[in-house]
């Protein structure tokens, strides 16, 4: 019997967070314009320090201005996405819920498309927008996905992929009438994509994302008893229905600000956690935590990839991690059939 | 040497909490519960009004055959449903009034598991029983590990605590589950229809268990069950429902009358009494 300690998860986590930290480095790197390990560490530190006068200017515009932003635009993305899919899949029950499978990256995605066309140029508006288009959608396949006052876990994913398919349409409807409007391309709302700033002070999100991410956390126990049946959690003492508050409003707030700024990113909110569940298991106290920082290593990576791969062209993140997320998700399915 | 030190505190600390037997766990007065004619539960189904006590040490069996209202008053016991007139009270607290955590420190009930969404070894489930007594996030401290320990020896699982719960048989899956309510540490066990799926001498080491559970530590036992023969057998108090109303509470030789078992079960049965006093029912 050795149970979960907060020195175990600490450890743990500080592991991820140097693969995390080796991933940034290469992703710093590599790019139309190589930089080796040792500018980057010399850019970095002289910069941490405030020597910036010292950094030449096409490496500060090139490691501040373009390459950093980006992997701090999918560490945020990916840590969000992935921390959101975990909660869903525990509050749920479902080993296959993830914001993208579930419509709810559809619904935020709607949401901020509305808030570009009725209110562009409010600052936050996009973000509250997909808040609310994400919140609204997790509500209504919540309640689509019951049969006989029970969580059916078909009839919750095929809610889901409706609502997505149904979501998508509307989108695909109101960027073809609407074009010529400032409202980015089909593909970056339907796919993800981490190529364009977001007009909103990063800083601000990331306090967003450590709240929700935090909020989620302090629910980490109780989710591990609602692992085992509803009924059996509130037998145990867990306030159910205050879990679901706070878990459904926080993984909201997550997919609603990562789809915000950048598009539909698929997979990341399934693949992760389940990678996640096969190295450290399925202790919340552990899961989220390395969920956020694997989901911040996978979209880091999986732009890195994007970016790379067919260089000069870029391609939609979103697209390399659908490659490797629908294969796992079918995986998941039939193993969870038989 | 610190650690065995340590188990035999917390034994005798086990032992000292041990209440007398004269002292009222359990009190149910003139308690009432009706569903709405919408609710998927039970559409207009009436119970009530119940009235009865258990003590500390005592097994008491809820009789009845399907659709008597055993569910809903185990429900009401457990505090997850409030009586719609009378009271619930254990040691003296109204149940429905306690919020959750504190609800299941002092009541644990076990119903048939769901199944479980991820593998969990059977210490981690066992462990999970000590939830009621920490904060809401919270890490199991040395205590916890002890107390889910002793509910692993009590319900002589100890051998199975590393085995995937998925992998048990029926019967240690049951043990396993009456761990996990054990490590609450609760003042009151309920238990709905636990020899459901036993066969017939996993039935019997269970209720032999559960009577030793009732005889040596400070739990009250309630056990709503089928099983006439079992019940008359180790119970000390039988609580006897049919169509929502409670027809009769006392020791099984008095609820155990032919003619009153056989308009409840709806079939002809045989009822003896034994050189101990207790009953035996046969189906004729």
């Amino acid at each position: 019997m050795r149970p979960l300690t907060p020195r175990r998860v600490v450890g743990m986590c500080m592991a991820l967070l140097f693969i995390l930290f080796v991933v940034v480095v290469i992703s710093l790197r590599m790019g139309a314009v190589p930089i080796s390990v040792r500018d980057i560490v010399t850019t970095l530190f002289k910069s941490a320090v405030g020597r910036q006068d010292e950094v030449s200017s096409e490496f500060a515009l090139v490691v501040f201005g373009l390459r950093l932003p980006r992997i701090a635009l999918g560490i945020l993305v990916g840590a969000a996405l992935a921390t959101a899919g975990a909660s869903f899949q525990a509050l749920l029950r479902n080993p296959l819920a993830d914001p993208y499978v579930l419509g709810v990256s559809s619904g935020a995605a709607l949401g901020a498309i509305v808030s570009l066309i009725v209110a562009p140029f409010t600052p936050g508006a996009i973000q509250v927008a997909a808040f609310a288009g994400a919140a609204v959608t997790i509500a209504a396949v919540y309640f689509l996905g019951r049969r006989g006052g029970q969580l059916d876990s078909a009839t919750l994913l095929l809610a889901g992929i409706v609502s997505a398919s149904f979501l998508s349409a509307v989108i695909m409807f109101l960027m073809t009438t609407l074009s010529g409007r400032d409202l980015r391309g089909m593909a970056f709302w339907l796919m993800g994509d981490l190529s364009s700033a977001p007009r909103v002070d990063l800083r601000w999100l990331y306090l967003l994302l450590i709240i929700a991410v935090g909020s989620i956390y302090t629910t980490s126990s109780d989710l591990n008893l609602i692992l085992t049946g509803e009924q059996e959690a509130r037998h145990l003492g867990v306030n159910v229905n205050r879990v679901k508050l706070v878990v459904y409003v926080s993984a909201s707030i997550l997919t609603g600000l990562a789809v915000s700024v950048s598009g539909a990113i698929g997979y990341v909110g399934l693949l992760v956690p389940h990678v996640m569940r096969m190295l450290f298991g399925t202790d919340h106290r552990l899961l989220i935590p390395a969920s956020a920082i694997g989901g911040a290593i996978i979209v880091v990576a999986a732009d890195l990839l994007a970016r790379t791969i067919v260089a000069p062209t870029e391609l939609p993140v979103g697209a390399m991690t659908a490659i490797a997320g629908a294969p796992v998700f079918i995986y998941l399915m039939r193993r969870r059939v038989r | 040497m610190s650690a065995a030190k340590g188990s035999n505190e917390i034994l005798a600390r086990e032992a000292s909490g041990a209440a007398p037997a004269s002292k009222v766990r359990l009190k149910v007065e003139q308690a009432t519960y009706t569903y709405s004619v919408t609710d998927r539960a039970g559409p207009g189904f009436s119970l009530g009004p119940v009235s009865f006590e258990a003590h500390p040490h005592q097994l008491v069996s809820i009789l009845g055959p399907n659709a008597s209202g055993k569910s809903t008053l185990l429900k009401l016991l457990a505090g997850l449903s409030k009586p719609l007139s009378g009271r619930v009270e254990v040691d003296g607290i109204e149940v429905s009034t306690l919020d959750p955590r504190a609800r299941a420190q002092q009541i644990a009930l076990v119903q048939q598991e769901s199944e479980l969404l991820f593998p969990l070894r059977v210490w981690e489930y066992v462990l999970q029983g000590r939830y009621p007594h920490g904060r809401s996030l919270r890490f199991e401290s040395e205590r916890d590990c002890l107390m889910a320990g002793n509910a692993l020896a009590q319900v002589g699982a100890d051998a199975l605590r590393d085995r995937w719960m998925d992998q048990l048989s029926g019967g240690e899956k049951q043990r396993v589950i009456l761990a996990r309510a054990l490590a609450q540490e609760p003042l009151l066990l309920l238990l709905d229809e636990p020899t459901q799926h036993l066969d017939i001498g996993g039935k019997v080491e269970l209720l032999q268990r559960l009577r030793r559970l009732a005889d040596e530590t400070r739990h009250t036992v309630l056990v709503v069950t089928h099983e006439l023969d079992l019940a008359a057998e180790f119970s000390d108090c039988i609580v006897l429902l049919h169509k929502g109303k409670c027809l009769r509470v006392g020791t099984p030789a008095q609820v155990y009358e032919r003619e009153m078992l056989e308009e409840v079960f709806e079939t002809p049965l045989e009822v003896n009494i034994r050189s101990g006093g207790r009953p035996r029912v046969l189906s004729r």
